[in-house]
């Protein structure tokens, strides 16, 4: 009899699993897609805005350098989740006031995904700006001394010298960066962007199964993040390639 | 006692910044130290709890025997590979859609708790990745020390604990102090599961008032926790020095 229940109640979450009509499991798919294309572009952002911060944090003047630090050791102190709804409602109300001092109606409404890609990258690049300013220390100096005594001009003896052996140091950092901010993405469920945590809770809602869809979107971070750690230590072993053992 | 003394700084703090302080933070004064009040509660429980779990957990996963240590490597990955808020999440919307009948009385007082959930969750979590940086410090620690510490005859745990984790805790003090400042930052998200914490009560303004102010004085005071954070932090490392 209790055998029974356990078989009927597998048989059920298999079908509310399953790919199609019935099931929710392509839109939980969907979700992760969103997912990691929300992780994905904050990446690209975040390293941007990163190395133009490091670039502030390394330089001369301190009109670069304190703005540069100040942001980071902000970034670093206030919840992840602060941040993003500081940036959501905040670029919502700068467009909409900006919007009506140009004589427009005020009542655009900000992406939420953009919002979280925005929110996302400013947190990804202030930890990133740090790994690249140890990167960039980490180059030893003679050899950009000895390029700019073979003629090369301090420019070009960066971009061929400094800036290809810059990412072998800074590709560990970034590593751990990422599997930080792929689990940081579910925070945009809080925003109402559809991706996985999203989906998992309305999945939930509406079946009046919430244990099993949030398990299950649990397992597909736990699959994204074993899988992203692989990749990681995968490049981590390209980047390392001809160098002695250390 | 401690309610009351909580009671008497919120409202000698409010008093005192009212004069310069602009009207809405004067008003939602009170609320946001409540909030401060409990994210601090929330913060020195879980780290002080979340130690011992974590020295369990990584004493487990060392202790060589396969019935302890797979567990405990498994609740570790598992906990260090998903975000806290779906954590939150499965434990408190999941775990507690299930219900008295199903959960029974004594885990259902646990689960129906928002308070309790939250604390429970952040202890497992920043156990878990505490564990990870003490399994760390303590493979850094001579192997030698331990053979030697059981040889004049203290038993594997005697050694652990007095000759191995003092070490091992010393060396992992940084990573173990950014852990803490993560678990803080993390602890805002207790306010999805409706917990008054900092956050919370900061969102519950920003609701009735829609002015971004509010959350510029939530951040200041997380900031300030931050930075209280990392001072005693660095000082507790001198010391050890």
């Amino acid at each position: 009899m209790a055998g029974e229940t356990v078989m009927n109640a597998i048989n059920e979450s298999v079908s509310l699993l399953s790919i199609g009509a019935d099931g929710w499991g392509d839109d939980l798919l969907r979700g992760a897609a969103r997912t990691l294309e929300l992780g994905a572009l904050s990446l690209l952002f975040g390293i941007a805005f990163g190395l133009i911060l490091a670039g502030g944090k390394l330089s001369r003047s301190p009109f670069l350098r304190i703005p540069a630090s100040g942001y980071t050791l902000f970034i670093r102190g206030v919840p992840e989740f602060l941040v993003l709804l500081l940036v959501y409602f905040g670029s919502e109300q700068i467009i909409n006031q900006s919007a009506i001092s140009m004589g427009l109606n005020g009542d655009f409404a900000v992406s939420r995904f953009a919002a979280a890609v925005a929110g996302l990258s400013l947190i990804f690049a202030a930890y990133a700006c740090d790994v690249f300013r140890g990167a960039y220390l980490s180059v030893p100096k003679g050899q950009m001394e000895a390029a700019i005594a073979v003629g090369m001009s301090p420019t070009k003896a960066f971009i061929r010298v400094r800036l290809p052996q810059l990412w072998r140091f800074a590709i560990p950092g970034l590593g751990n960066l990422w599997m930080v901010m792929l689990k940081d993405t579910s925070l945009a469920a809080v925003l109402a962007v559809d991706e996985l945590l999203r989906v998992a809770k309305l999945a939930g809602e509406t079946t009046r199964l919430p244990l099993l869809f949030l398990c299950t979107a649990g397992l597909l971070y736990l699959a994204m993040t074993a899988l992203s750690d692989l990749i990681r230590a995968r490049i981590e072993a390209r980047s390392r390639r001809g160098l002695p053992e250390s | 006692m401690y309610s009351e003394l909580k009671f008497n700084l919120s409202d000698s703090i409010c008093d005192a910044v009212s004069p310069v302080a602009s009207d809405l933070f004067t008003s939602a004064c009170p609320r946001l130290f409540d909030g401060f009040f409990i994210t601090i509660e929330f913060l020195l429980l879980s780290t002080v709890i979340g130690f011992f779990v974590a020295v369990a957990v990584t004493f487990a996963r060392l202790s060589g025997n396969a019935i302890l240590s797979y567990p405990a490597s498994a609740f570790a990955y598992a906990f260090r590979g998903t975000p806290l808020l779906v954590q939150l999440w499965i434990v408190y919307y999941g775990i507690g859609s299930l219900g008295e009948a199903s959960l029974g009385p004594v885990l259902w007082f646990v689960f129906k708790d928002p308070w309790l959930v939250g604390l429970l969750v952040l202890v497992l979590n920043t156990s878990a990745y505490a564990s990870e940086i003490l399994r760390g410090g303590l493979v850094n620690v001579p192997k030698g020390q331990m053979d030697a510490a059981m040889t004049i005859g203290m038993s594997w745990f005697q050694a652990m604990r007095r000759i191995m984790l003092p070490q091992a805790i010393r060396t992992a003090w940084p990573a173990y102090g950014t852990e803490i400042i993560l678990l803080m930052k993390g602890s805002a998200l207790v306010s999805t599961i409706t917990v008054m914490d900092l956050m919370g009560q900061t969102r519950t303004v920003f609701a009735r008032s829609f002015d971004l102010e509010v959350y510029v004085y939530a951040a200041l005071l997380y900031l300030t926790l931050a930075g209280t954070l990392t001072f005693t932090l660095s000082r507790v490392e001198r010391l050890w020095r």
